[in-house]
């Protein structure tokens, strides 16, 4: 980039969220991934929140076809993709009706005021003659700047010999480009990536020219309009040294599945039915056939578990990747592992439901439906990662467990972390403990159900001789396995099913809460929600507040030092993307008073409403009310809320 | 004579052994007995059950093929049938209603070297199943399956099944069902199957068919007509009935006419319309006017599973069609090979970081 000369002043900042919107077809996902990585590379620390709709193409133009990106960058440590957008780049009026409402008072708007026809107002459901462009409740809040970015960048690329619609597509560079110069980002990295894949992979030289033009337009324009009277710098975090790449959970338990295949010197059999948000943890595996996995995309949910229960009494790793209503299919097959004792992985990537519910959107609702859902009593370990990075640390340990204790394990992701993005750094492959899998191979009579001291049974594995034996999803007598109907015998088998997933607590560290160690309030959280909701404890217990929080990552066996935990505080908030779900398990099972927050919105926590709840909660103004949820950034109780 | 093998179009022809050899015994076996794959637990079916006709014939071709114990693997769904694996000294896996197909799936694509068979019944495998046989068959997964056809569910005692014909009595049909039955030749054969066979429990021929289903490279899909003496007794009479038999069934021989009847007097040849008939060689018509068995003919093979006691034909017997073709699990083993060939073994720290990474200091 030539240096120009610098009439703007720079203003330094600890953190900035950015927000790319438009039309499903604009490229704002590309736009938002490419922001991201630009700012990780420079030593951000990162957080994002892909939004797209369910349709693959909505109506254009419509406000049901909008998909957005959000990218929260800091010179510090950051947990969330942030609370409110301190710049929004809005392609189209629906982009800008979407999701104005989310900037912070004096935000930056950048809209493309070419796309402000008549016609698009009215597909965005404007009423005719107005555009909110003049409307003086945006322009008094907001700054915001229209540029013709549809004229520009066909104008910068008017030579490119490219035709008007190849043209038009290079928009979202163009918008790039100028938000890239907001934020004083340098353009290599976009520019090393339109080069690898259109120009290498796509061998398309003239489309990887076009766009690098578009960008650098972009660019430039921003430099030389003089349209913001500052521009931004954003410094680098101060991160551990080392080498770092950008990963989204559904790559983490990618990764951590080949890991753990590896360290267990196992096979990965993955089989999958394509469901979202689940669908790229397959796409990312059949892509690494060179790891020796191998993928298996199934006729339905139902097989794909059930070729992995055969993978795993053949002795490899069998997992299988699904989304609730996938998970619901799968019931009866996880309940034939949890009889015959095989290790097998299932990866819930959740989503908002029920039913086919909000396929694309967050929630934490298949809590309950993971541990209760099968006929019989039907013990199963649960895990959830709360961070992308912690899906691989998560996905290792759940292959583990499964493999060292012959029991299913249910994965709790979610919408949120599958496709989200933080930093990660780059493990030292050899310093990743390996994992240790014995199989019977020698000995006098084999007794596939006599179990070890952690009432484990033996992963007998065919091929080998001598250990010929049958399984399958009738009452096992003790000891031989045969199938048995004896009533004390069905007893005795339920209450060692138990104990085995209890005994897996052995191995899980003790919980130490983060601020306050005791005293006023304790926030118990799992899964996705940790961000958010760490650093709204962080800034309570900062203000002097008496708040600690612990997170569980194992939700079945739950750490043994829980109970104790949650005695030392006087009250218990329990922050849920569902109506309760382990604020139930932990009223039942711990007997207290668990009051919850409780968003079923299909979207993240906002820090803020998780520091109302806790400023509710320690001033006594909670009532006696078990739950209350969010409005519009507005912590109160659901039937008052609703009437309004 | 031996049968040549058809193959799919797209794909290159495949060599393989005849049909009718029966050397494909491992080299120097140990030698096993029948009774060396029986199981230490009781056998529980009623007593009379076609089911353990079927289960000596499968334990005779075994140890006849010199099959090893620790390497067969008998994966079953829920049913009478189902409960094959725990009377055979094999590893077994008595898995859940409908799914073994899929369950085998995993086995193979965990471990191709082992031979695996599903026992599944027409409930099982046609009904709850259906979706499951339907895409293991096309796929060619490498495991062979047997159906054990009783047109009845004989485990829920007595509901009328997607076999039983229309019309049929039972609990749940008592003014007669309503529906057509399926059948199951036809069905694996829109399936894709690459091997289709047909015999009866207590079939001299039972053997004959087993032991070329197990020497079938891709999935064999074998139905066997199985009588349950307990609540469709002597549906398929007229096919083990000591006098009737000859006249209604009609065994298959790659290469020769379509012949039965007690005095293998009678043909079967399609008239001037191209429907197939019964005809009678003392009525002046010769060998030659009939149609002949082709194992590689898959119109043929459809047109034999469509004939049907009831429109007054003989029920085919014997293997109806096969075809040479890779199995699934090992195409899927080879795009493993290639892809370490052409972009070199996969490890962890290269895993880690094939991506846009950067260092930090």
């Amino acid at each position: 980039m030539p240096e120009r000369k610098e009439k703007i002043n720079t203003q330094q900042l600890r953190s900035a969220v950015v927000r790319f919107a438009g039309d499903s077809g604009d490229g704002m996902q590309l736009a938002g991934t490419q922001f991201t990585d630009t700012s990780a590379v420079v030593g951000n620390d990162v957080a994002t929140l892909p939004d797209y709709p369910a349709e693959i193409r909505a109506p254009a133009g419509t406000v049901a076809g909008v998909s957005g990106f959000q990218i929260n960058f800091a010179a510090a440590d950051i947990h969330t993709p942030g609370d409110e957008v301190d710049a929004l780049v809005a392609m189209n009026p629906a982009a800008f009706k979407a999701h104005i409402d989310d900037v912070r008072a004096r935000g930056i708007v950048i809209v493309n005021e070419d796309e402000f026809t008549k016609v698009n107002l009215r597909k965005a459901g404007y009423s005719d003659g107005y555009t909110p462009l003049d409307d003086e409740r945006y322009t008094q809040r907001y700054k915001i700047t229209p540029v013709p970015m549809t004229r520009l960048n066909s104008e910068a690329l008017a030579d490119s010999g490219l035709g008007n619609k190849e043209i038009g597509r290079c928009r979202n560079m163009y918008a790039l480009g100028l938000i890239y110069w907001l934020f004083d980002r340098p353009l290599e990295t976009t520019i090393g990536y339109i080069q690898d894949y259109f120009g290498s992979r796509k061998k398309l030289p003239q489309v990887a020219e076009a766009n690098i033009g578009a960008l650098k337009a972009g660019y430039f324009f921003g430099e030389t309009a003089e349209l913001f009277p500052v521009r931004f710098h954003i410094d680098r975090a101060p991160v551990e040294p080392g080498r770092y790449r950008k990963l989204t959970g559904n790559e983490a338990i990618a990764m951590g599945a080949i890991t753990a295949a590896t360290l267990s010197g196992k096979r990965l059999v993955y089989c999958s039915y394509p469901i979202t948000p689940a669908s790229d943890i397959l796409h990312y595996l059949a892509g690494l056939r060179h790891h020796g996995v191998r993928t298996f995309q199934a006729e339905d949910e139902i097989a794909a578990v059930c070729a992995a229960i055969g993978a795993a009494f053949a002795g490899q790793l069998g997992v299988t990747g699904t989304s609730g209503p996938g998970l619901a299919l799968k019931s009866e097959a996880i309940n034939l592992a949890v009889m015959t004792e095989l290790p097998l992985v299932v990866v819930n990537v959740q989503r908002g439901g029920p039913s086919t519910g909000l396929p694309t959107k967050t929630e934490q609702s298949d809590l309950l439906q993971a541990m209760f859902g099968r006929n019989g009593d039907s013990p199963v370990v649960l895990l959830a990662p709360r961070s992308p990075g912690d899906c691989f640390d998560s996905m290792i340990e759940a292959c583990r467990i499964a493999m060292q204790h012959m029991v299913p394990v249910v994965l709790l992701s979610d919408g949120y972390l599958a496709n989200g993005a933080e930093p990660w750094r780059i493990p030292d492959a050899e310093a990743i403990e390996p994992i240790e899998v014995v199989h019977p191979s020698n000995g006098d009579r084999f007794l596939p159900y006599q179990r070890d001291e952690n009432f484990v049974r033996p992963w007998a594995v065919p091929g080998t001789p001598g250990f010929e034996h049958r399984i399958g999803g009738i009452e096992k007598q003790h000891l031989t396995g045969n199938v048995s109907y004896d009533d004390d015998n069905h007893q005795r088998m339920t209450e060692l099913r138990l104990k085995k997933v209890e005994k897996v607590a052995d191995a899980i560290p003790d919980l130490e809460p983060v601020g306050a160690p005791s005293g006023e309030l304790l926030v118990v959280g799992w899964g996705g929600t940790y961000g958010a909701i760490l650093t709204a404890v962080e800034r309570a217990h900062e203000a002097g507040k008496s708040v600690g929080f612990i997170h569980l990552r194992h939700l079945n066996p739950m750490p043994r030092n829980l109970n104790q935990i949650l005695r030392r505080y006087r009250k218990v908030l329990v922050p849920e993307l569902n109506t309760g779900q382990l604020r139930l398990l932990l009223r039942a099972r711990f007997l207290i008073d668990a009051r919850g927050l409780n968003k079923i919105q299909g979207k993240p926590f906002l820090v803020e409403e998780l520091q109302q709840a806790i400023d509710l909660m320690l001033s006594g103004g909670w009532g006696d009310h078990e739950w209350l949820a969010p409005y519009h950034h507005q912590v109160a109780v659901p039937s008052e809320s609703q009437k309004s | 004579m031996p049968a040549p093998q058809a193959s799919r179009a797209s794909k290159a022809p495949q060599s393989q052994k005849s049909p009718s050899s029966s050397s494909a015994a491992p080299a120097a076996p140990p030698t096993v007995k029948p009774t060396d794959f029986a199981s230490d637990q009781d056998v529980r079916w009623c007593p009379g059950c076609g089911d353990y006709a079927i289960l000596n014939q499968m334990r005779k071709v075994l140890a006849a093929m010199g099959a090893r114990r620790e390497k067969t693997v008998f994966v079953s769904g829920i049913g009478c049938s189902s409960r094959f694996p725990y009377y055979m000294n094999t590893y077994g896996f008595h898995s859940i209603h409908g799914r073994a197909p899929a369950v085998a799936t995993g086995v193979k694509l965990a471990n191709p070297e082992l031979d695996v068979w599903i026992v599944t019944g027409d409930g099982d495998g046609l009904s709850i199943g259906g979706n499951h046989l339907l895409h293991f068959l096309r796929r060619n997964v490498g495991a062979k399956v047997l159906l054990f056809n009783n047109r009845i569910y004989g485990l829920t005692k007595g509901q009328y099944s997607p076999t039983s014909e229309e019309g049929k009595k039972t609990k749940s049909s008592p003014m007669g069902s309503l529906e057509l039955p399926l059948t199951p030749l036809s069905f694996a054969l829109s399936a894709e199957a690459s091997f289709a066979a047909r015999a009866v429990d207590v079939d001299r021929n039972l053997g004959d068919v087993l032991q070329q289903a197990a020497e079938h490279r891709g999935s064999a899909f074998v139905e066997i007509y199985q009588d349950c003496n307990v609540f469709n007794h002597k549906a398929f009479d007229y096919a083990t009935d000591k006098n009737a038999r000859l006249e209604n069934v009609l065994y298959l021989e790659h290469g020769k006419p379509l012949i039965f009847g007690a005095e293998s007097e009678k043909g079967i040849r399609l008239n001037g319309a191209r429907k197939p008939e019964v005809v009678s060689l003392k009525d002046g018509y010769k060998e030659d006017d009939l149609l002949f068995h082709d194992q590689t003919d898959e119109s043929l093979a459809f047109l034999l599973s469509r004939l049907s006691h009831e429109q007054g034909f003989p029920e085919p017997m014997g293997v109806f069609y096969r075809m040479a073709d890779d199995c699934y699990e090992q195409l899927l083993e080879k795009e493993i090979e290639q892809a370490i060939t052409t972009r070199g073994r996969g490890d962890l720290q290269s895993l880690f970081s094939e991506a846009n990474t950067y260092e930090i200091r």
